[in-house]
């Protein structure tokens, strides 16, 4: 306890469980009462951001150099493993709870517009209450296990939200397909805390941390071991290769819950849990450079596939996972700062294009829903010079496109472009990070490339929504701008939060954060470059950013397009593309089928039918009745036969006695 | 100075009986043949109270008791089973064994 605002800390994850608790019950008892869902459910978001900001400007005044921890019970007392529940605030996690509570708070207040007429209104903000809470209870947890429980809990509410339109097949089984996915990531993550409890013996962040430098050998096969079996996790979570197949699917879900989960705060967990552990990743070489070459890998191959998408929000999601790449490739470099501040920034332009996203399928769901048409109101060639009807939603995914497409001074451009400084300047003590630096930079290229497509045949050139459909496309109410406009200002000024001294800026987050990073970064310094070289740097990232956008500006024709019922497949590498790369089916054949066919084939029919069923049950009834049936000769009914056994009995007995 | 011979008679007594309750079908017979038993028993007691105490004879008297109500209770039960069956032979009881 330190006697300031700071112990409020416990409030922050209480009030959206309060939430939901309160909206599960309206959803449960009055379905109808949109209002006091609405109320309820974005009241508790903008109380808990109010209980961030506090906490930040109290903590602020502390000068902590090392985390308060705040133990409220003992949760998992079993001999040596003693795990409290226990909250931690550092400058990290608090960075990590106004992004959740300020941009979650933003995507309520889009989310009471946008499913306003939907049946299950009270259940939707139920859940993203229950969300929210999770989310906080994962950046806000002092121990791996507290953690977990977040990084669980979230996985759930990703499951219900990606789900909620359940009566849908496809949304349930996208559902399915993420759950799995991320079991696989959990089992890792569940593996690495094993070895951690075994090698430092305890699971606690400080405790881990102090012992660790000394439990482990730096480089060794444990803490290598540990650190691949948590970025397994994070690849889970994250979606990063090779379990990045479940975050296109999750589309399925409602689209701020796209934005809020699938973009802005669930899926960087995994960043943040390479940033929690900074001295774990600064103790495995190896490690590093596999979180940092999967993230590159990802960012690229993602980015390719984004080129060929035509459902807007299908390009959006592998835009996230190549930006999630980025940050993976700056948190393996080292750079934890850099991934952070990416975090930080691509919640903002992320959610304001997703969010933006909703809007404009709102449009012409609207749009279809008049002239009751079954097009689809998500798909990017049914949609075109949507900015001549809704101008603040195009002028706004602009700014949020040049922010991803890195062009200075938007914030984008300041994370991104540290994070290939890092890379770059790595690949002069290890060549390999030069390789991922090519890779990140040809993704930024994509980026810059696809999202100026995706901009181009939304909002320009001709309308394609059709004839009468046109008439009915308006701009949204201004309960889904507001919020836009609010992560149109963060999207555009979010630099400010670190202007590198390149520019003559304070590095603010880069001061911020050192007390967490400083343990990782003194194992691992990063090494300097001069301002020459950082100049360079700065140039061909712009340069790539402007050549990707110009070079979608001349070569798009968005004139050509027709609208998706009559349009044909493509043809050759665009047709690769467009499959994804077939990523999808290739699993389906090595892992899939594979175990369906053991599980119907081996499992059911011979293991369960022939030996469970008929050897084990069946087999023990039949032996029951053979052997009734051998010994019932032994019973023939007869007293004389009875009093003759029980008289050589009674011998037997005497005979026994006597000798 | 009896006690050998005594003993020797309660001995064939009970030999008979128990021959006659595994020979015989008839349940009056074998009726007979238990209390025949119980009277070789108590032919033992009695014998035997001779040189060691009154125990013996008191138990007698227990025994004869206990037989006499036996006596009620078998000889009501064969009566039943005579009015169901029209027969007293064990033979015929056996409708515990199926088939």
């Amino acid at each position: 306890m330190t006697g300031t605002t700071v112990d409020l800390i416990w409030l922050a994850p209480a009030l959206p469980l309060l939430g939901f608790v309160l909206n599960g019950t309206l959803a449960l008892a009055r379905p109808t009462a949109k209002t006091l869902v609405s109320i309820i459910g974005a009241g508790v978001l903008l109380a808990a951001f109010g209980v961030a900001i506090a906490v930040f400007s109290a903590f602020t005044g502390l000068h902590a150099e090392a985390p308060v921890v705040f133990r409220y019970w003992s949760w998992i007392p079993v001999g040596t493993l003693q795990v409290d529940f226990a909250l931690q605030v550092d400058q990290l996690s608090l960075v990590m709870l106004l992004v959740v509570t300020g941009v979650g708070s933003l995507i309520h207040l889009f989310s009471i517009g946008y499913m306003k007429d939907d049946p299950g209104y009270a259940r939707y903000f139920a859940y993203l209450n229950l969300f929210v809470f999770f989310m906080l209870v994962l950046v806000l947890g002092a121990s791996f296990p507290v953690m977990f429980v977040g990084w669980e809990g979230v996985g759930l509410c990703s499951y219900l939200l990606i789900g909620f339109w359940f009566s849908e097949e496809a949304n349930a089984n996208a559902g399915r397909k993420a759950f799995i996915m991320n079991r696989i990531g959990d089992f890792g993550f569940m593996v690495a805390m094993f070895m951690i409890f075994w090698s430092t013996g305890s699971l606690d962040f400080d405790t881990v941390f102090a012992h660790a430098p000394t439990a482990l050998t730096a480089g060794g096969t444990a803490i290598t071991a540990i650190t691949l079996f948590l970025f397994l996790g994070c690849t889970g979570k994250s979606a990063q290769i090779p379990l990045y197949t479940w975050l296109p699917d999750a589309m399925a879900g409602p689209t701020p819950v796209s934005a809020l989960i699938h973009a802005a705060t669930m899926v960087t967990a995994g960043v943040y849990l390479v940033a929690r552990c900074n001295l774990l990743f600064a103790l495995a070489p190896v490690s590093s450079a596999v979180v940092a070459g999967v993230g590159a890998l990802t960012a690229l191959f993602a980015a390719t596939i984004a080129l060929k998408q035509w459902d807007i929000k299908k390009v959006l999601a592998y835009s996230t996972i190549s930006q999630l790449g980025y940050m993976f490739l700056a948190v393996g470099t080292g750079a934890m700062t850099a991934g952070m501040f990416h975090l930080v920034t691509h919640a903002f332009f992320k959610a304001l294009l997703f969010l933006g996203s909703g809007s404009v399928i709102f449009a012409l769901h609207r749009a279809y829903h008049h002239t009751h048409s079954h097009e689809d109101a998500q798909d990017m060639r049914n949609m075109g010079g949507l900015a001549r009807y809704m101008p603040w939603t195009a002028a706004l995914m602009w700014i949020a496109t040049l922010a991803i497409a890195g062009i200075p001074p938007f914030s984008g451009f300041l994370s991104k472009d540290e994070i290939l400084t890092a890379a770059f300047a790595r690949g002069s003590v290890e060549p390999i990070w030069l390789v991922f630096w090519g890779l990140s930079l040809v993704a930024a290229l994509l980026t810059a490339f696809y999202m100026t497509r995706l901009m181009i045949y939304t909002f320009h050139g001709p309308n394609r929504t059709g004839e009468q459909e046109q008439t009915h496309l308006h701009e949204a109410p201004w309960i889904l701008t507001g919020p836009l406009v609010v992560l149109g200002v963060l999207s555009a000024a979010g630099g400010l939060l670190n202007v590198p001294e390149l520019y003559h800026g304070g590095e603010w987050l880069h001061h911020w954060l050192e007390p967490v990073t400083h343990p990782g970064a003194a194992l691992r310094p990063e090494p300097p470059l001069v301002s020459g070289t950082e100049w360079m740097l700065v140039g061909v990232a712009v340069a790539v950013a402007v050549i990707g956008i110009v070079g979608a500006w001349q070569l798009l024709k968005p004139e050509r397009l027709v609208p998706a019922r009559t349009a044909s497949a493509e043809r050759g590498f665009a047709r690769i593309l467009r499959n994804k790369w077939y990523v999808d089916e290739i699993y389906d054949a090595l892992i899939v089928r594979p175990l369906v066919w053991l599980s119907r084939e081996v499992l059911w029919k011979q293991i369960d039918q022939r030996v469970i069923d008929g050897a084990a049950v069946n087999g023990a009834a039949r032996g029951t009745r053979a052997l009734g049936w051998a010994n019932r000769w032994l019973q023939t009914g007869q007293v004389g036969t009875y009093v003759a056994v029980f008289v050589v009995g009674v011998l037997l007995v005497l005979w026994r006695a006597m000798s | 100075m009896l006690l050998s011979p005594a003993l020797a008679i309660s001995a064939v007594l009970f030999t008979l009986g128990v021959a006659g309750v595994l020979l015989r079908r008839n349940a009056i017979v074998i009726f007979m043949c238990v209390e025949l038993m119980l009277n070789a028993v108590n032919l033992t007691f009695v014998a035997l109270a001779q040189s060691l105490g009154l125990g013996g004879q008191v138990f007698v008297f227990f025994v004869m008791a206990v037989a006499a109500a036996e006596a009620a209770v078998g000889l009501a039960i064969i009566l039943a089973v005579y009015r169901h069956k029209q027969s007293v032979s064990l033979q015929n009881m056996n409708l515990l064994k199926d088939g």
